[in-house]
């Protein structure tokens, strides 16, 4: 079973007009419906290294373990369970080879990296964040934020410290609470969600969210829906726009048909001849 | 660091800097800002400081406390700002992002213990209210599809033109760079963009014109040629969204690549004439 006709998707990552060097990593396996981003921080150069380990070491780590074609035994809530539990897994082997190279390369010293990795199987998602990278979804005209970030701006927007009209106006907008390989264990906040055909998501760094309005990211989901790299490219070229002053990624999923599972042996013969 | 230089009738008295995470102020000795004044009351307002990020509160003060004018109960402090306590002012000023170049000061950290300084969120993870729990029968395909056309112009239905209508529409272009060809100097120089329009020259809607107000406009007819204008810093873009084939700018075929639209302009879309103009 090969996800790539169901999910329509297109990323692109973009260093922004400021910075010389990217420090945002994304990886994609269309065919088994994953798609991880990470937007890495820290030492001389050594955020992409950070990010660049997490999201080969995450990609290939379920590509081992995920395998499609041999879950349809699982029942749905089965296949849910696993998958958060493979997504957990690697994500901590990731923190710890991440940290041990830390500790071990003083050029490395204190680098970390957000994380968004999505799962899509059988009409659910799984996601899996760290940090204050995002996924958005938009469902008909409605667009919400899926994670909630892990930085001192939400916990004070959360506890009702301030406003989001505030928010955007803070000068703490860059501390993030969590981060994949700073420290020997970590807490990845993992979710599951049901998706619905043409649902849109969108995961991104912050240097697509801080730059560009969320009314101006749904509004360009819905116009250039037909288009998936068309969207992605006029999303950071927005961003870009607007000052480009970090590295900006964007990864865009869109849900083209149902992707069910087909379980008992007689669905399984009729989807032979789909 | 944030400071606050506190004046009364124009005359500055004293300057403070906002170090600490509670900062008092009131008539009584044990303040850490001490304002000696009737009008003030012994506890008056207290200035919370977390990082580069201050905030002022009234503590139920006899009086009141004025921001920029108005009264308030709770005030982000920004930049500048002016709090009146009786006769007193204090301006607030908050240099933070003069200190650190503007690359360095945008860099995401890490910091480790914020539960020192904001209280804990109240709220449990997972409120999306989608989670698990909130079952949806997988497939229901009977969901109206949201209309993506509303930005279009009165799409004429055109004479059924050559192109394969039944097929799906699937842009099969590889993903070009999204930088145009020139390389955009983020034209802030303020210098606004000018108004421009399209007027339709051919087919039922001719004569009409559609103002470029938003940054996104789409042009065409979904499902068989649709097109997006684009209004950015250093001018309007014109790019092919879905169809089999490209609409035509100037005779020319615009392939998958973004086209920077002149003055006076020929656009073919979808069987229709249009031109696009920039507003006297």
């Amino acid at each position: 079973m090969n996800l790539s006709q169901s999910l329509q998707s297109a990323s692109l990552t973009d260093p922004g007009r400021v910075r010389d060097h990217n420090e945002d990593c994304i990886e994609s396996r269309p065919e088994i419906g994953l798609f991880v981003l990470a937007d890495g921080m820290g030492g001389y150069n050594a955020g992409e290294v950070a990010s660049g380990m997490a999201t080969s070491l995450i990609a290939d780590g379920l590509q081992e373990e995920w395998k499609p074609a041999d879950l349809h035994r699982l029942s749905r809530e089965e296949a849910k369970a696993l998958s958060e539990k493979l997504i957990r897994e690697q994500i901590g082997r990731a923190n710890n080879a991440i940290f041990t190279t830390s500790q071990n390369n003083p050029e490395c010293a204190g680098m970390g990296t957000t994380l968004v990795v999505c799962l899509f199987y059988d009409n659910f998602l799984t996601v899996a964040h760290i940090g204050d990278s995002r996924l958005y979804r938009l469902r008909g005209e409605t667009m919400e934020q899926v994670t909630r970030d892990h930085s001192l701006l939400q916990e004070q927007l959360d506890s009702g410290l301030i406003t989001p009209e505030e928010a955007k106006l803070s000068q703490n907008k860059n501390l993030v609470t969590r981060a994949l390989g700073i420290d020997p264990t970590v807490d990845a906040e993992i979710h599951v969600y049901e998706t619905q055909p043409d649902d849109s998501f969108v995961l991104c760094s912050d240097g697509l969210s801080d730059m560009v309005e969320d009314e101006e990211i749904r509004l360009t989901l819905i116009t250039l829906k037909q288009n998936p790299n068309l969207t992605v490219q006029q999303l950071v070229q927005a961003a870009n726009d607007n000052g480009g002053r970090d590295n900006i990624s964007a990864m865009l999923i869109r849900i083209a048909e149902p992707y069910g599972v087909p379980r008992g042996w007689l669905a399984r013969f009729k989807a032979l001849f789909r | 660091m944030a400071k606050l230089i506190l004046s009364v009738d124009g005359q500055v008295l004293k300057e403070y800097n906002l170090s600490k995470e509670r900062t008092l102020i009131g008539r009584k000795a044990h303040n850490d800002i001490q304002i000696d004044n009737l009008a003030v009351s012994g506890e008056h307002a207290a200035i919370i400081t977390i990082l580069n990020d201050s905030f002022i509160e009234d503590l139920g003060s006899t009086n009141g406390t004025m921001v920029n004018g108005k009264p308030i109960k709770k005030h982000f402090l920004q930049n500048n700002d002016v709090v009146e306590i009786g006769k007193h002012k204090l301006k607030y000023f908050n240099d933070a992002p003069a200190q650190a170049s503007a690359a360095d000061f945008e860099k995401t950290m890490i910091i480790r213990n914020p539960a020192k300084a904001a209280p804990p969120p109240p709220k449990a993870d997972a409120s999306l209210g989608e989670t698990v729990t909130n079952l949806k029968p997988g497939g229901d395909a009977t969901r109206p599809v949201p209309p993506a056309e509303q930005t279009s112009p009165p799409a004429p239905a055109p004479k059924p033109t050559p192109a394969p209508v039944a097929e799906a529409p699937r842009p099969a272009a590889p993903p070009p760079r999204p930088t145009e060809p020139e390389p955009a100097p983020a034209a802030a120089s303020g210098t606004p963009l000018r108004d421009a329009a399209i007027q339709v020259l051919s087919g039922a809607a001719a004569g009409r014109t559609l103002d470029l107000t938003k940054n996104l406009t789409t042009i065409g007819k979904p499902g068989l040629q649709v097109a997006v204008i684009t209004k950015r810093p250093n001018g309007y873009f014109i790019t092919h969204v879905e169809g089999a084939t490209y609409p035509t700018l100037n005779g020319a075929s615009l392939g998958a690549q973004a086209h920077p639209l002149n003055d006076h302009d020929l656009i073919e879309i979808a069987g229709v004439k249009m031109e696009f103009f920039y507003k006297p």
